[in-house]
């Protein structure tokens, strides 16, 4: 009976030993700065092989992967030379005739979908973990980052007056490009418990001085890149922003591009972090109702 | 007969010492590109010893071919690249001749009639407007309709601008010209309208297709632009004679017995073909056509009976050879190819303007 067991159990562990190592063993090429992330946070990234410009975070997977170019405008033979196992590409990975040339060559490319949602991001880090055999640690990562988005719901709850939120993606000769409906700004302010003041616009999109002052925004989000971030003075010396009301108290509120608008494992985190500067008092009302 | 014109002012000796020149520039010409060639079949991301690209195409021209990467790569990826590549480049040097010999005017280019504005624009409508024009139900891809929308937005430009610059049968090349700059910035005012029409995804791939890239080859792509640019490039040396004929001017050409008309009617069709096709395969690739003619006419004199076909090889060994360099200098990423020729181009040109002004010798 135990050598039964025990045979079993050998059995057991040959048949999981055998086929883990083959996916553990898999060489992939990630193409999408939100994937690179989960593989990441994942702990796969020793089986990455190569990565796309947009792959930012954490910043050492640009460093220490072969860049394979823009998420846009990858190269089939650039891609196939790093002999790649499987390609995980977001939904904006092309050009097409590249991806059809990489399937062509045996790799499968597998597409992920960027959807900016709190059920996006959780489809996201299961279906990666599925790719990669890493179920189980999936599972474990999406269910912190719902624990996440829960905690963040109960946030909001505590706001009770939303303000009005401005992202502007970047300021050109004084003329805003700023986030519209359907954005990812647009998803992260909406997370954050606040309103959109673009929300009419669609897409990301340069707007007019008078459109800037008819949204009326009570704060103005803007992303920092390095040494590029936008300075309230900077913002708030443009007439059509000092005409709003955010440039009262020049509520100008900066945060890292990619935790903002990435949408993956650290959005509850960043939209947490946008709910306390947009809501400063938002904690102790928390407390207060908890006690 | 040009000849014979050109023969009563320079010696004989002259002449047949210029030929021999030409011929001997051929053959070297023909080198180059056969060489440049070989280095695109060889050369890429993926490292295949000369020996097994050798044994892959003759496995792929008997038909013994297998699924291997490496045979993918040779012949799926670098073999359609390399035929794309010198097609566009021979097609685009020569609408460079053509133009430079229809306007008499050496800086005239196919960019600079709208031409290759308007082709931009209509593949620029697909990018961004592609999806609501087709059914969905169609299932077709907008990058499948980029070929075909390029080619009619080139025509369509062409065909436009000689209606306009066409009068009695007679076309006025001061008009054509004046027509094609008018031409040229309105499909740059609508490709800028399309720009913001369009969402933060069409925008890059607009902004790529505006960059030029050789990376969307394929045997599919081939299928479609090789007859249109094989025609017009076996189709131009007929108008050899007539191109140099016009060197004299049309009344001269005309004396001379060309049909003044129907060459200039040749000429546009050619340019728009070639331009339309090309910026259908490769998108937008700026001054192969300007700086390829110039080097040649310096080097091997201006008949156009070997000035042509010398820009055909010369054109399709410089695409091929910034292709060449473009995908292999920061690969496994690669550069759009329009960087690359507009970085050799762009000071060859200034470089050209300022020799002119007597600024160089």
């Amino acid at each position: 009976m135990h050598r039964i067991l025990a045979v079993a159990a050998l059995v057991a562990s040959l048949a999981t030993s055998l086929a883990t190592p083959a996916v553990a063993s898999e060489r992939l090429v990630s193409a999408g700065g939100v994937v690179t992330e989960i593989l990441y946070a994942l702990g796969v990234e020793d089986r990455i092989v190569g990565v796309d410009t947009t792959s930012l975070y954490p910043p050492q997977a640009l460093e220490d992967h072969p860049d394979v170019g823009y998420v846009r405008a990858l190269s089939a033979e650039g891609v196939l030379s790093l002999g790649p196992d499987r390609v995980i590409a977001v939904d904006a990975a092309g050009p097409p005739d590249a991806l059809a040339l990489i399937r062509q060559a045996g790799v499968p490319v597998e597409i992920v979908g960027e959807e900016p949602s709190e059920a996006g991001v959780l489809a996201r880090i299961r279906a990666i973990g599925a790719l990669v055999g890493e179920e189980a640690r999936a599972e474990a990562l999406a269910e912190e980052v719902a624990a996440g988005f829960a905690d963040l719901a109960a946030a909001r709850e505590a706001v009770d007056a939303p303000v009005r939120v401005l992202f502007v993606l970047s300021l050109q000769n004084g003329r805003a490009m700023v986030g519209g409906a359907g954005t990812s700004a647009d998803a992260i302010i909406r997370l954050a418990g606040a309103v959109n003041a673009a929300a009419g616009i669609e897409g990301y999109k340069p707007v007019t001085d008078e459109a800037i002052i008819a949204a009326a925004p009570d704060v103005v989000l803007s992303i920092s890149r390095g040494d590029h971030a936008l300075s309230a003075k900077d913002v708030f010396s443009l007439p059509a922003f000092a005409l709003t009301p955010a440039a009262d108290d020049e509520r100008l509120v900066s945060m890292d591009g990619l935790a903002l608008l990435g949408f993956g494992p650290r959005t509850p985190m960043a939209a947490h972090d946008l709910i306390r500067a947009l809501y400063p008092q938002v904690d102790e009302i928390r407390a207060e109702a908890a006690r | 007969m040009s000849a014979g014109v050109a023969g009563s002012i320079a010696s004989t000796t002259a002449i047949a010492a210029r030929r021999r020149r030409a011929r001997v520039g051929l053959v070297l010409l023909a080198g180059l590109a056969l060489a440049v060639s070989v280095l695109a079949l060889g050369a890429g991301a993926v490292a295949i010893p000369p020996g097994r690209v050798v044994a892959i195409l003759w496995e792929a021209a008997t038909g013994a071919g297998g699924e291997a990467r490496d045979a993918l790569v040779v012949t799926g990826i670098r073999l359609p690249r390399l035929l794309a590549g010198l097609l566009v480049g021979a097609a685009l040097a020569v609408a460079g001749a053509l133009m430079q010999g229809l306007f008499r005017n050496p800086l005239a280019d196919p960019g600079l009639v709208g031409v290759s504005s308007g082709a931009g624009l209509a593949a620029g409508v697909t990018i961004v407007l592609g999806e609501r024009l087709v059914p969905a139900s169609l299932g077709l891809d907008p990058f499948v309709l980029l070929p075909f929308g390029a080619f009619l937005g080139g025509l369509a430009t062409t065909l436009v601008l000689y209606a306009v610059s066409t009068r009695g049968g007679r076309t006025s090349i001061a008009t054509m010209l004046l027509a094609g700059i008018a031409l040229g910035a309105l499909a740059g005012a609508l490709s800028g309208f399309l720009a913001f029409l369009s969402d933060d995804r069409q925008l890059r791939d607009l902004t790529f297709w505006s960059l030029g890239s050789l990376g969307g080859a394929t045997w599919g792509e081939l299928a479609v632009v090789a007859p249109i640019l094989g025609a017009v490039l076996l189709a131009t040396p007929v108008l050899a004679r007539a191109l140099n004929a016009l060197s004299l001017g049309e009344a001269e050409a005309y004396h001379l017995g060309v049909s003044v008309e129907r060459a200039k009617t040749a000429i546009i069709v050619l340019v728009a073909a070639a331009v339309g096709a090309s910026v259908a395969a490769a998108g937008v690739i700026g001054f192969v056509g300007i700086v390829v003619p110039h080097l040649l006419r310096l080097a091997i004199g201006p008949d156009h009976r070997t000035l042509l076909p010398a820009c055909a090889l010369l054109g399709a060994a410089l695409l091929v050879g910034a292709d060449v360099f473009a995908r292999t200098i920061v690969a496994p990423a690669e550069l759009p190819i329009g960087i690359v020729t507009a970085a050799i181009g762009a000071p060859f040109f200034l470089w050209l303007l300022l020799r002119k002004r007597g600024m160089f010798p």
